[in-house]
Protein backbone atom coordinates (compact mmCIF):
# COMPACT_ATOMS: atom_id res chain seq x y z
CA UNK A 1 0.00 0.00 0.00
CA UNK A 2 0.74 3.75 -0.40
CA UNK A 3 1.32 5.78 2.41
CA UNK A 4 2.38 9.75 2.72
CA UNK A 5 4.01 10.40 5.46
CA UNK A 6 6.50 13.69 5.95
CA UNK A 7 10.16 12.64 6.72
CA UNK A 8 12.30 16.06 8.03
CA UNK A 9 10.21 18.07 6.81
CA UNK A 10 9.86 16.55 3.57
CA UNK A 11 6.84 14.83 2.02
CA UNK A 12 7.24 11.52 0.74
CA UNK A 13 5.31 8.40 -0.74
CA UNK A 14 5.90 5.19 0.36
CA UNK A 15 5.23 1.80 -1.09
CA UNK A 16 4.96 -0.46 1.93
CA UNK A 17 4.32 -4.02 3.02
CA UNK A 18 1.10 -4.77 5.00
CA UNK A 19 3.71 -6.63 7.81
CA UNK A 20 6.44 -4.08 6.74
CA UNK A 21 8.06 -2.26 9.96
CA UNK A 22 9.01 1.35 9.59
CA UNK A 23 12.94 1.07 10.18
CA UNK A 24 12.52 -1.53 7.24
CA UNK A 25 11.05 1.13 5.21
CA UNK A 26 13.18 3.94 6.01
CA UNK A 27 16.44 2.16 5.24
CA UNK A 28 15.06 1.04 2.40
CA UNK A 29 14.29 4.83 1.41
CA UNK A 30 18.09 5.55 2.12
CA UNK A 31 18.26 6.85 6.23
CA UNK A 32 21.13 4.18 7.07
CA UNK A 33 21.34 5.82 10.09
CA UNK A 34 18.54 3.55 11.37
CA UNK A 35 20.28 0.77 12.67
CA UNK A 36 18.83 -2.59 13.94
CA UNK A 37 20.16 -3.97 16.95
CA UNK A 38 18.04 -6.87 19.03
CA UNK A 39 15.07 -8.04 17.14
CA UNK A 40 13.25 -7.85 20.69
CA UNK A 41 12.19 -4.27 20.96
CA UNK A 42 15.18 -3.74 23.47
CA UNK A 43 18.14 -1.71 22.23
CA UNK A 44 16.49 1.99 21.23
CA UNK A 45 18.99 1.46 18.09
CA UNK A 46 16.35 2.63 15.74
CA UNK A 47 14.94 4.89 17.56
CA UNK A 48 12.95 7.71 15.49
CA UNK A 49 10.47 10.11 16.31
CA UNK A 50 6.99 9.91 15.37
CA UNK A 51 4.93 12.86 15.71
CA UNK A 52 8.08 14.25 17.58
CA UNK A 53 7.53 11.28 20.09
CA UNK A 54 11.04 8.81 20.78
CA UNK A 55 9.25 5.43 18.84
CA UNK A 56 10.95 2.35 17.75
CA UNK A 57 11.21 2.15 14.13
CA UNK A 58 11.43 -1.62 14.48
CA UNK A 59 8.25 -1.93 16.11
CA UNK A 60 5.92 0.48 14.70
CA UNK A 61 3.77 -1.22 11.27
CA UNK A 62 5.27 1.39 8.05
CA UNK A 63 1.62 1.52 7.54
CA UNK A 64 0.52 2.92 10.48
CA UNK A 65 2.18 5.69 10.37
CA UNK A 66 0.37 6.96 7.52
CA UNK A 67 -0.16 11.05 7.48
CA UNK A 68 2.31 11.73 10.34
CA UNK A 69 5.47 13.29 10.94
CA UNK A 70 8.65 11.25 11.08
CA UNK A 71 12.10 12.73 12.26
CA UNK A 72 15.56 10.95 11.77
CA UNK A 73 18.80 11.41 13.25
CA UNK A 74 19.20 12.83 9.41
CA UNK A 75 16.58 16.03 10.72
CA UNK A 76 18.49 17.26 13.85
CA UNK A 77 21.86 17.13 12.37
CA UNK A 78 22.83 20.28 13.89
CA UNK A 79 21.81 19.52 17.57
CA UNK A 80 22.81 16.03 16.67
CA UNK A 81 26.41 17.05 15.81
CA UNK A 82 26.77 19.27 18.82
CA UNK A 83 25.87 16.85 20.97
CA UNK A 84 27.62 14.12 19.60
CA UNK A 85 30.84 16.37 19.97
CA UNK A 86 30.42 16.35 24.12
CA UNK A 87 29.85 12.78 23.59
CA UNK A 88 32.99 11.89 21.91
CA UNK A 89 34.66 14.16 24.30
CA UNK A 90 33.75 12.40 27.52
CA UNK A 91 34.96 8.86 25.88
CA UNK A 92 31.41 7.50 25.15
CA UNK A 93 31.48 6.65 22.02
CA UNK A 94 33.57 3.76 20.63
CA UNK A 95 31.77 1.68 17.67
CA UNK A 96 28.82 4.49 16.91
CA UNK A 97 26.74 1.69 16.26
CA UNK A 98 23.86 2.78 18.74
CA UNK A 99 24.81 6.63 18.81
CA UNK A 100 21.94 7.47 16.48
CA UNK A 101 18.87 6.00 18.25
CA UNK A 102 20.77 7.36 21.61
CA UNK A 103 21.14 11.09 20.07
CA UNK A 104 17.04 11.15 18.95
CA UNK A 105 16.61 9.97 22.56
CA UNK A 106 18.05 12.08 24.45
CA UNK A 107 17.50 14.86 22.07
CA UNK A 108 13.72 14.27 22.79
CA UNK A 109 14.63 14.30 26.39
CA UNK A 110 15.92 17.45 26.55
CA UNK A 111 12.29 18.78 24.52
CA UNK A 112 10.39 17.11 27.23
CA UNK A 113 12.25 17.26 30.54
CA UNK A 114 12.99 20.55 32.03
CA UNK A 115 16.40 20.11 33.67
CA UNK A 116 16.18 16.45 34.44
CA UNK A 117 17.87 14.91 37.88
CA UNK A 118 19.71 12.16 37.30
CA UNK A 119 17.73 9.58 37.89
CA UNK A 120 15.29 10.99 35.82
CA UNK A 121 18.08 11.29 32.88
CA UNK A 122 18.70 7.52 33.59
CA UNK A 123 15.33 6.53 33.48
CA UNK A 124 14.32 8.18 30.39
CA UNK A 125 17.42 6.64 28.75
CA UNK A 126 16.68 2.96 30.22
CA UNK A 127 15.56 1.78 26.45
CA UNK A 128 19.07 2.38 24.71
CA UNK A 129 21.35 -0.22 24.95
CA UNK A 130 25.63 0.56 24.82
CA UNK A 131 27.84 -2.02 24.79
CA UNK A 132 30.66 -0.72 23.98
CA UNK A 133 31.57 2.06 26.44
CA UNK A 134 29.44 1.51 29.84
CA UNK A 135 27.39 4.30 30.50
CA UNK A 136 29.44 6.65 33.28
CA UNK A 137 30.30 8.51 30.17
CA UNK A 138 27.60 8.98 28.55
CA UNK A 139 25.95 10.43 31.36
CA UNK A 140 28.36 12.79 31.92
CA UNK A 141 27.93 14.50 28.33
CA UNK A 142 24.08 14.11 28.79
CA UNK A 143 24.42 16.33 31.76
CA UNK A 144 26.92 18.65 29.85
CA UNK A 145 24.82 18.87 26.95
CA UNK A 146 21.76 19.90 29.06
CA UNK A 147 23.88 22.42 30.61
CA UNK A 148 25.06 21.25 33.61
CA UNK A 149 28.34 19.70 34.88
CA UNK A 150 29.07 16.30 34.87
CA UNK B 1 8.29 -12.61 11.88
CA UNK B 2 4.64 -12.67 11.59
CA UNK B 3 3.17 -11.87 8.10
CA UNK B 4 0.13 -10.76 7.11
CA UNK B 5 -1.92 -11.12 3.87
CA UNK B 6 -4.83 -8.89 3.82
CA UNK B 7 -5.38 -5.63 5.76
CA UNK B 8 -8.51 -4.45 7.40
CA UNK B 9 -9.20 -0.98 8.89
CA UNK B 10 -12.70 -1.27 10.08
CA UNK B 11 -14.66 1.51 11.22
CA UNK B 12 -16.85 0.40 13.53
CA UNK B 13 -16.18 -2.14 16.17
CA UNK B 14 -18.35 -4.32 15.34
CA UNK B 15 -17.27 -4.48 12.18
CA UNK B 16 -13.83 -5.08 13.53
CA UNK B 17 -14.99 -8.15 15.33
CA UNK B 18 -16.58 -9.57 12.24
CA UNK B 19 -13.76 -9.39 10.31
CA UNK B 20 -11.89 -11.26 13.22
CA UNK B 21 -14.08 -13.98 13.74
CA UNK B 22 -14.79 -14.37 9.83
CA UNK B 23 -11.39 -16.71 10.04
CA UNK B 24 -9.44 -18.79 12.49
CA UNK B 25 -6.19 -16.86 11.73
CA UNK B 26 -7.44 -13.39 11.57
CA UNK B 27 -5.95 -11.49 14.22
CA UNK B 28 -6.25 -7.76 15.91
CA UNK B 29 -3.39 -5.71 15.84
CA UNK B 30 -2.71 -4.06 19.24
CA UNK B 31 1.11 -2.40 19.51
CA UNK B 32 2.74 -5.42 17.36
CA UNK B 33 5.59 -5.44 19.89
CA UNK B 34 4.86 -8.81 21.23
CA UNK B 35 3.47 -10.31 18.21
CA UNK B 36 6.81 -9.08 15.78
CA UNK B 37 8.73 -11.96 17.75
CA UNK B 38 6.36 -14.53 16.94
CA UNK B 39 6.30 -16.33 13.32
CA UNK B 40 2.12 -16.00 13.17
CA UNK B 41 0.56 -16.16 9.38
CA UNK B 42 -1.84 -13.31 9.30
CA UNK B 43 -4.67 -13.92 6.82
CA UNK B 44 -6.92 -10.95 7.79
CA UNK B 45 -4.98 -8.21 10.14
CA UNK B 46 -8.04 -6.04 11.92
CA UNK B 47 -5.80 -2.32 12.40
CA UNK B 48 -8.10 -0.47 15.26
CA UNK B 49 -6.10 2.59 14.86
CA UNK B 50 -9.70 4.36 13.15
CA UNK B 51 -11.79 4.07 15.70
CA UNK B 52 -10.42 6.40 18.09
CA UNK B 53 -9.61 4.50 20.74
CA UNK B 54 -7.09 6.02 21.65
CA UNK B 55 -8.10 7.77 25.22
CA UNK B 56 -7.93 8.65 28.55
CA UNK B 57 -11.23 10.41 29.98
CA UNK B 58 -12.17 11.51 33.27
CA UNK B 59 -15.79 11.47 34.20
CA UNK B 60 -17.20 12.38 37.73
CA UNK B 61 -17.09 9.00 38.81
CA UNK B 62 -14.53 6.74 36.35
CA UNK B 63 -11.82 6.88 34.29
CA UNK B 64 -12.01 5.76 31.01
CA UNK B 65 -8.59 4.44 28.99
CA UNK B 66 -9.55 3.15 25.63
CA UNK B 67 -7.21 0.38 23.96
CA UNK B 68 -5.57 1.66 21.90
CA UNK B 69 -3.89 4.05 24.35
CA UNK B 70 -0.18 3.51 24.94
CA UNK B 71 1.48 2.79 27.95
CA UNK B 72 3.13 6.03 27.32
CA UNK B 73 0.40 8.11 26.92
CA UNK B 74 -0.52 6.26 30.85
CA UNK B 75 2.69 7.24 32.43
CA UNK B 76 2.30 10.94 31.71
CA UNK B 77 -1.54 11.52 31.87
CA UNK B 78 -2.05 14.09 34.61
CA UNK B 79 -5.22 12.20 35.28
CA UNK B 80 -3.61 8.85 35.98
CA UNK B 81 -0.86 10.54 37.97
CA UNK B 82 -3.15 12.29 40.16
CA UNK B 83 -5.09 9.58 40.77
CA UNK B 84 -4.34 6.71 43.38
CA UNK B 85 -0.61 7.98 43.94
CA UNK B 86 -0.38 7.57 40.24
CA UNK B 87 0.19 3.80 40.49
CA UNK B 88 -0.61 3.19 36.68
CA UNK B 89 1.96 5.72 35.60
CA UNK B 90 4.53 3.84 38.18
CA UNK B 91 3.54 0.41 36.96
CA UNK B 92 3.91 1.07 33.56
CA UNK B 93 6.98 3.50 33.76
CA UNK B 94 9.23 0.15 34.74
CA UNK B 95 8.43 -1.15 31.00
CA UNK B 96 11.66 -0.93 29.12
CA UNK B 97 12.46 2.37 27.38
CA UNK B 98 10.03 5.26 26.33
CA UNK B 99 10.54 4.53 22.74
CA UNK B 100 8.98 0.51 23.95
CA UNK B 101 6.31 2.40 25.65
CA UNK B 102 5.39 4.72 22.97
CA UNK B 103 4.10 1.67 20.75
CA UNK B 104 3.14 -0.89 23.20
CA UNK B 105 -0.93 -0.47 23.62
CA UNK B 106 -2.77 -1.43 27.08
CA UNK B 107 -5.92 -3.28 24.87
CA UNK B 108 -3.23 -6.05 23.73
CA UNK B 109 -0.97 -6.42 26.74
CA UNK B 110 -4.77 -6.90 28.50
CA UNK B 111 -6.38 -8.78 26.05
CA UNK B 112 -3.21 -10.83 25.96
CA UNK B 113 -3.34 -11.27 29.89
CA UNK B 114 0.42 -11.49 29.68
CA UNK B 115 1.48 -13.52 33.01
CA UNK B 116 4.42 -10.68 32.89
CA UNK B 117 2.17 -7.71 32.84
CA UNK B 118 3.22 -4.96 34.90
CA UNK B 119 -0.19 -3.15 33.88
CA UNK B 120 -3.22 -5.65 34.49
CA UNK B 121 -1.44 -6.29 38.48
CA UNK B 122 -1.78 -2.62 38.95
CA UNK B 123 -5.48 -2.43 36.85
CA UNK B 124 -6.76 -5.16 39.20
CA UNK B 125 -5.52 -3.30 42.62
CA UNK B 126 -7.51 -0.65 41.44
CA UNK B 127 -10.54 -3.56 40.39
CA UNK B 128 -10.65 -2.01 36.95
CA UNK B 129 -13.27 -3.29 34.94
CA UNK B 130 -13.15 -4.12 30.86
CA UNK B 131 -15.26 -4.12 27.84
CA UNK B 132 -15.44 -6.80 25.32
CA UNK B 133 -16.85 -6.26 22.28
CA UNK B 134 -18.90 -9.63 22.37
CA UNK B 135 -18.19 -10.41 25.83
CA UNK B 136 -19.35 -6.73 27.25
CA UNK B 137 -18.63 -5.66 30.30
CA UNK B 138 -16.87 -7.28 33.18
CA UNK B 139 -14.53 -6.88 35.78
CA UNK B 140 -10.68 -7.34 35.00
CA UNK B 141 -10.51 -10.37 37.51
CA UNK B 142 -13.17 -11.97 36.32
CA UNK B 143 -11.88 -11.71 32.72
CA UNK B 144 -8.47 -13.24 33.63
CA UNK B 145 -10.22 -16.04 35.05
CA UNK B 146 -12.06 -17.22 31.89
CA UNK B 147 -10.60 -19.04 28.96
CA UNK B 148 -9.41 -16.75 25.77
CA UNK B 149 -11.85 -16.52 23.02
CA UNK B 150 -11.61 -14.50 20.04
CA UNK B 151 -12.79 -10.81 21.07
CA UNK B 152 -11.73 -7.18 20.95
CA UNK B 153 -10.94 -5.40 24.18
CA UNK B 154 -12.37 -1.75 23.39
CA UNK B 155 -11.75 -0.01 26.81
CA UNK B 156 -10.98 0.06 30.27
CA UNK B 157 -12.99 1.19 33.54
CA UNK B 158 -11.68 2.70 36.95
CA UNK B 159 -14.17 3.43 39.50
CA UNK B 160 -12.85 7.19 41.04
CA UNK B 161 -12.57 6.41 44.68
CA UNK B 162 -10.50 8.06 47.20
CA UNK B 163 -7.66 5.45 46.74
CA UNK B 164 -4.07 4.89 48.49
CA UNK B 165 -2.04 2.78 46.62
CA UNK B 166 1.28 1.18 45.86
CA UNK B 167 3.31 -0.56 42.97
CA UNK B 168 6.20 -2.80 43.47
CA UNK B 169 8.23 -4.48 41.31
CA UNK B 170 11.05 -6.77 41.52
CA UNK B 171 13.16 -7.10 38.22
CA UNK B 172 17.18 -8.38 37.65
CA UNK B 173 17.78 -5.09 35.66
CA UNK B 174 15.76 -1.94 35.07
CA UNK B 175 14.70 -3.20 31.56
CA UNK B 176 13.80 -6.51 32.48
CA UNK B 177 10.44 -8.52 32.28
CA UNK B 178 9.28 -8.30 35.78
CA UNK B 179 10.20 -11.71 38.11
CA UNK B 180 7.70 -10.50 40.56
CA UNK B 181 5.35 -7.73 41.08
CA UNK B 182 2.69 -6.54 43.59
CA UNK B 183 -0.42 -3.92 44.06
CA UNK B 184 -2.15 -3.09 46.75
CA UNK B 185 -4.71 -0.08 47.28
CA UNK B 186 -6.49 0.83 50.37
CA UNK B 187 -10.32 2.50 49.87
CA UNK B 188 -11.48 3.89 53.33
CA UNK B 189 -11.40 0.03 55.17
CA UNK B 190 -10.78 -1.94 52.10
CA UNK B 191 -7.85 -3.48 51.01
CA UNK B 192 -7.11 -4.99 47.40
CA UNK B 193 -3.75 -6.96 46.89
CA UNK B 194 -2.52 -8.05 43.64
CA UNK B 195 0.52 -10.25 43.08
CA UNK B 196 1.43 -10.80 39.34
CA UNK B 197 4.55 -12.70 37.49
CA UNK B 198 4.30 -15.37 39.73
CA UNK B 199 5.46 -15.69 36.66
CA UNK B 200 1.77 -17.17 35.83
CA UNK B 201 -0.67 -14.03 35.33
CA UNK B 202 -1.57 -11.71 38.20
CA UNK B 203 -3.97 -12.77 40.80
CA UNK B 204 -5.91 -11.21 43.57
CA UNK B 205 -4.48 -12.62 47.02
CA UNK B 206 -8.05 -12.89 48.74
CA UNK B 207 -7.43 -13.89 52.01
CA UNK B 208 -5.23 -10.93 52.22
CA UNK B 209 -7.38 -8.51 50.89
CA UNK B 210 -10.16 -9.74 53.42
CA UNK B 211 -7.78 -9.80 56.42
CA UNK B 212 -6.45 -6.27 55.73
CA UNK B 213 -9.66 -5.25 55.26
CA UNK B 214 -11.19 -6.80 58.76
CA UNK B 215 -8.20 -5.49 60.92
CA UNK B 216 -6.63 -2.01 62.32
CA UNK B 217 -3.11 -2.34 60.49
CA UNK B 218 -0.34 -1.63 62.51
CA UNK B 219 3.39 -1.38 61.26
CA UNK B 220 4.48 -4.15 63.73
CA UNK B 221 2.28 -7.15 61.78
CA UNK B 222 3.27 -6.86 58.04
CA UNK B 223 5.16 -10.04 58.51
CA UNK B 224 2.30 -11.54 59.14
CA UNK B 225 -0.07 -9.89 56.54
CA UNK B 226 2.97 -10.78 54.14
CA UNK B 227 2.60 -14.37 55.02
CA UNK B 228 -1.01 -14.44 53.97
CA UNK B 229 -0.02 -13.66 50.32
CA UNK B 230 3.11 -15.63 49.89
CA UNK B 231 0.83 -19.14 51.60
CA UNK B 232 -2.74 -18.45 49.32
CA UNK B 233 -0.89 -17.71 46.17
CA UNK B 234 1.00 -19.98 44.12
CA UNK B 235 4.00 -19.56 42.39
CA UNK B 236 6.63 -21.04 39.37
CA UNK B 237 9.95 -21.44 38.25
CA UNK B 238 11.20 -20.01 34.99
CA UNK B 239 14.58 -18.82 33.76
CA UNK B 240 14.21 -15.48 35.73
CA UNK B 241 13.68 -17.05 39.43
CA UNK B 242 12.54 -20.45 41.33
CA UNK B 243 9.00 -20.57 43.02
CA UNK B 244 10.66 -20.75 46.21
CA UNK B 245 12.35 -17.38 45.41
CA UNK B 246 8.94 -16.09 44.21
CA UNK B 247 7.08 -17.03 47.29
CA UNK B 248 9.84 -15.59 49.39
CA UNK B 249 9.91 -12.00 47.73
CA UNK B 250 6.20 -11.78 47.65
CA UNK B 251 6.12 -11.25 51.29
CA UNK B 252 9.34 -8.43 50.72
CA UNK B 253 7.04 -6.49 48.23
CA UNK B 254 3.66 -7.23 49.98
CA UNK B 255 5.27 -5.45 53.62
CA UNK B 256 7.04 -2.93 51.06
CA UNK B 257 3.41 -1.99 49.47
CA UNK B 258 1.43 -2.18 52.61
CA UNK B 259 4.12 0.21 54.07
CA UNK B 260 3.85 2.69 51.34
CA UNK B 261 -0.19 3.10 51.48
CA UNK B 262 -0.28 3.23 54.98
CA UNK B 263 1.92 6.51 54.77
CA UNK B 264 0.91 8.22 51.64
CA UNK B 265 -1.83 10.54 51.57
CA UNK B 266 -5.13 9.36 49.44
CA UNK B 267 -5.69 10.75 46.42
Amino acid sequence: MRISVTINDKMVHLDVEFDEFLADALRKHGFFSIRKGCDTSCCGLCTVWVDGRPTLSCSVLAFRVDGKTITTIEGVQQEAEQFAQILAAEGAEQCGFCSPGFIMTVLAMKKELTQPTEEQIIHYLTGNLCRCTGYMGQLRAVKMYLGGTA
Amino acid sequence: MFTIKELAQPDTLTEAYNLLIAKKNNAVLGGCAFLRMGSYPIATAVDLTKLNLSFIREADDYIEIGAMTTFREIEVSPILQQYANGVLPKAVSHVLGVQFRSVVTVGASVYAKYGFSDLITALLALNAEIELVQGGRMRLAEFLEKPLTKDILSRIWIRKLECRASYQTLRMSASDYPLLNAAVTQTGSHWLVAVGARPRKAAIAQQLSAALSASKIDLEQLDFFANIASEELSFGTNARGTAQYRRAMCKVLIKRAIKEVLMCESV
